[in-house]
């Protein structure tokens, strides 16, 4: 069954056009890896897909049988879209376990289930805590704020594990954390998949995709899907650049179109 | 769809639900002010001699004085001829039971969330209410006598307990103090009255609730609060008014006093009329509050929650007198729309090893004007003295204003001075995170402006923390954008 379907997507922000015709169907129990250089447009698909206003927006989206565009930000999070950040937010001030609290009972509440308390939350925190083997005392801090780069990142991943997502977009959770930690969050990430849920991965480092295996690998550039493959499609780009695939005749008939 | 400016406008502008009016008759004087008034108002209160003298002598050098014009804060000139100086809710006498109370007036208090009715009270808070001029109803007053506590209306206090008011009005704000303090000296009307003697620890937090009701009136009101050797007294002031068109003037006076190692903890929630969302009406909030370490060891915290008001003046001060004394300063200021705020504190210190701790929290939305004042003063004798002072402004939108403007004097090079200060700004970056994380704009920017106030709002009793959380929200709604 198919969670999301992408058909004909199309953004510009200040008359610049971002995103140019994106097709896209990602099925339950999948994972689906955005690839593609700096610019061409894949944080601009993730902030779409969450609901970020600045753009005007054409084409069709489905999610999990309903119009996506329709849906306000806090609705697609609490029916199942979870984004994690290319660069997380600082909220000053707010503790971060009472953040996510907030956003769990949110998720709940839109469910028809009760609250949980502080005591019960602690409880599924701390489990969750030991798929990322994340430091608690990060918890008892403002959300991300003061956190390194890697935590900020490993940071999200939690928040991930807690949330429990039908879809989890992942915008290049990978850069900046160091090889012990990717492996940790790799892992994270895949104890996460079920066959119930889906996952798309935005990143530059076919690195990532040794520890997260993809079913699907998609090249974006200039705002088009100019290829789609296996997993072996990531090794042979970090070995040929994205040179190799613009050039591809089945790509520059797209790009021309 | 709404965006989220567009929700954040909506929560920003929610109405003032404390706006109603009384419909009561009231004892006034006519407009304007001179002797003969002042005489007037010390006669209706059947005042001793020597609190007429000290009026008459306020009021004359009330005249020398001119308005401050330092503040960051702009406003027509207040005509004083034109102000009401004493209105009472009629009937007013004496009354020796809250059953005596004016139906109206409790049901004023109800209405404001204050119930007087003591068996209906939140246990552990004695209250005086205060309409206009005069006090309306204290509280408890029974309960706390059986510990020597005296807890009554200023006026009452005039009358019962005049060689107290003798020995302390006027030590700690001097009738020339300046402009405002000078001229609450000569007509103020009422106020609370609050002594805790020697050793006693106060069961319960007093609590005093001011209105203005009746229409341009100013109001005038004088707290003393004396807490004897080893005493501790939790104090706290709440505040309302009708939504009128005019300004109204509150120009008031607190003074507290703690001898040797007494400690007052002194808490304000207020919330006077701001004027409307175009900068209509509102209140003059321009008050004297400050607080003497007489004592060693002694210890005053002003804790505030300042939401309303067309302008705030005001700088809750403590006197560090006494060696090893300590005086803390915990405020959030809130200014929208037209709202302007002038406020901070001044820490002085006199003795050996005195601290003080400064936290300052600023917000400002719409058009709000917001700007901190502080004062730390460390004078040649105070070997040892320690400062903290934080000040963090927090914006709302790109047409608001912060202001922070620390003032540090030290004389004596054994102190210790530490200032720290930030700003920061709720982005729609923030916004959108939360919204991400399934959490509506409303609750994101009640979530993210709590969690800024949260080091003040640990400092206030707990029903008050409560209170003073929601009043943000209100104050806030439709803030963002
Ligand atoms: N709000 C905006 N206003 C103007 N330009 C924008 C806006 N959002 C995105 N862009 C532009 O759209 C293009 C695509 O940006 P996007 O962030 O989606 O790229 P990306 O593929 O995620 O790149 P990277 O690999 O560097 O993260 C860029 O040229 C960017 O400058
Ligand atoms: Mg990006």
């Amino acid at each position: 069954m198919s969670i999301l379907e992408i058909k004909n997507l199309k953004a510009s922000v200040d008359g610049k056009q971002i995103l140019k015709g994106i097709n896209l169907t990602v099925n339950a129990g999948e994972t689906h890896a955005i690839m593609g250089p700096n610019g061409s447009g894949k944080s601009t698909l993730a902030q779409i897909l969450v609901g970020r206003k600045d753009y005007s927006v054409e084409g069709r989206v489905r999610y999990d049988g309903k119009d996506l565009l329709d849906m306000d930000v806090e609705e697609r999070a609490r029916e199942g879209i979870f984004l994690a950040f290319q660069y997380p937010v600082e909220i000053p001030g707010v503790n971060s376990t009472y953040f996510l609290k907030a956003a769990y009972n949110e998720i709940r509440k839109h469910r028809g289930q009760p609250e949980v308390d502080a005591m019960e939350f602690l409880t599924l925190v701390k489990e969750k805590m030991k798929i990322l083997e994340l430091d608690q005392s990060l918890l008892n801090r403002p959300v991300n704020e003061g956190f390194s780069g890697g935590e900020k990142k490993r940071n999200e991943i939690f928040q991930m594990a807690v949330l429990d997502p039908k879809l989890a977009i992942l915008d290049e959770t990978d850069s900046g954390l160091d090889i012990d930690a990717l492996k940790i969050v790799a892992s994270g990430v895949n104890k996460l998949k079920r066959a119930d849920n889906a996952q798309i991965i935005i990143t530059h480092y076919q690195r990532l995709l040794n520890f997260i295996i993809p079913d699907f690998v998609h090249v974006l550039f200039d705002g088009r899907i100019i290829r789609s493959g296996g997993k072996e499609l990531a090794l042979e780009l970090e070995e040929k650049g994205y040179d190799w695939i613009v050039k591809h005749p089945q790509a520059k008939e797209l790009v021309a179109s | 769809m709404t965006t989220p400016a567009e929700t954040i406008q909506q929560f920003v502008d929610r109405d003032y639900k404390y706006g109603f009016v009384t419909d009561i008759e009231s004892d006034a004087v006519p407009p304007g002010l001179s002797e003969d008034v002042i005489r007037l108002i010390s006669a209706k209160k059947k005042e001793p001699e020597f609190m007429l003298e000290w009026r008459l002598k306020a009021y004359r050098n009330w005249l020398t004085m001119t308005e401050p014009k330092w503040p960051n804060v702009h406003y027509p000139p207040i005509d004083y001829q034109k102000i009401i100086y004493y209105s009472a809710p009629k009937p007013k006498k004496g009354l020796n039971s809250l059953d005596e109370v004016d139906p109206e007036l409790l049901k004023t208090f109800e209405k404001l969330g204050i119930s007087l009715q003591e068996q209906k009270r939140l246990t552990g808070v004695a209250v005086d209410a205060i309409v206009d001029s005069v006090s309306v109803a204290t509280t408890f007053q029974k309960d706390l006598e059986k510990l020597g506590i005296l807890f009554c209306s200023f006026s009452d206090a005039v009358q019962k307990h005049s060689e107290l008011v003798k020995k302390y009005l006027g030590t700690v704000v001097p009738y020339n103090d300046n402009y405002y303090a000078a001229l609450n000296s000569a007509v103020f009307s009422d106020g609370s009255f609050c002594f805790i003697p020697k050793g006693v620890r106060c069961p319960m937090e007093l609590s005093t609730y001011f209105r203005i009701n009746a229409a341009n009136t100013g109001q005038f009101e004088r707290t003393l609060i004396i807490a004897e050797e080893g005493a501790y007294v939790s104090y706290l002031e709440g505040c309302t008014a009708p939504m009128r068109d005019e300004n109204q003037l509150h120009a008031a006076v607190v003074e507290l006093i703690a001898l040797d190692d007494a400690e007052i903890k002194y808490s304000t929630v207020q919330n006077w009329y701001p004027g409307d969302r175009e900068g209509k009406g509102g209140v003059f909030n321009f008050v004297t509050k400050r607080g003497k370490c007489a004592g060693r060891n002694s210890r005053i915290s002003w804790t505030q929650v300042e939401t309303g008001s067309a302008i705030t003046w005001k700088y809750p001060s403590v006197i560090l007198q006494g060696d090893h004394s300590v005086g803390e300063f915990y405020s959030v200021a809130l200014t929208n729309n037209f709202q302007q705020a002038d406020t901070g504190t001044k820490m002085i210190h006199i003795g050996k090893n005195t601290r003080s701790t400064i936290i300052s929290k600023g917000i400002s939305a719409g058009r709000g004007q917001n700007s901190y004042r502080g004062l730390v003063k460390i004078l040649k004798a105070a070997d040892g003295a320690r400062n903290y002072s934080q000040c963090d402004s927090l914006l709302i939108g790109d047409r608001c204003g912060a202001h922070t403007f620390p003032y540090i004097e030290v004389k004596n090079t054994s102190a210790q001075v530490e200032h720290e200060a930030s700003t920061s700004k709720i982005g729609e970056d923030q916004i959108f995170y939360c919204n991400q994380r399934g959490i509506a704009t409303q609750d994101a920017v009640s979530m993210i402006v709590n969690g800024y106030c949260k080091e003040v709002f640990r400092h206030l009793p707990m029903e008050f923390a409560v209170e003073a959380q929601k009043l943000l929200g209100v104050s806030l709604e439709g803030s963002v954008g």
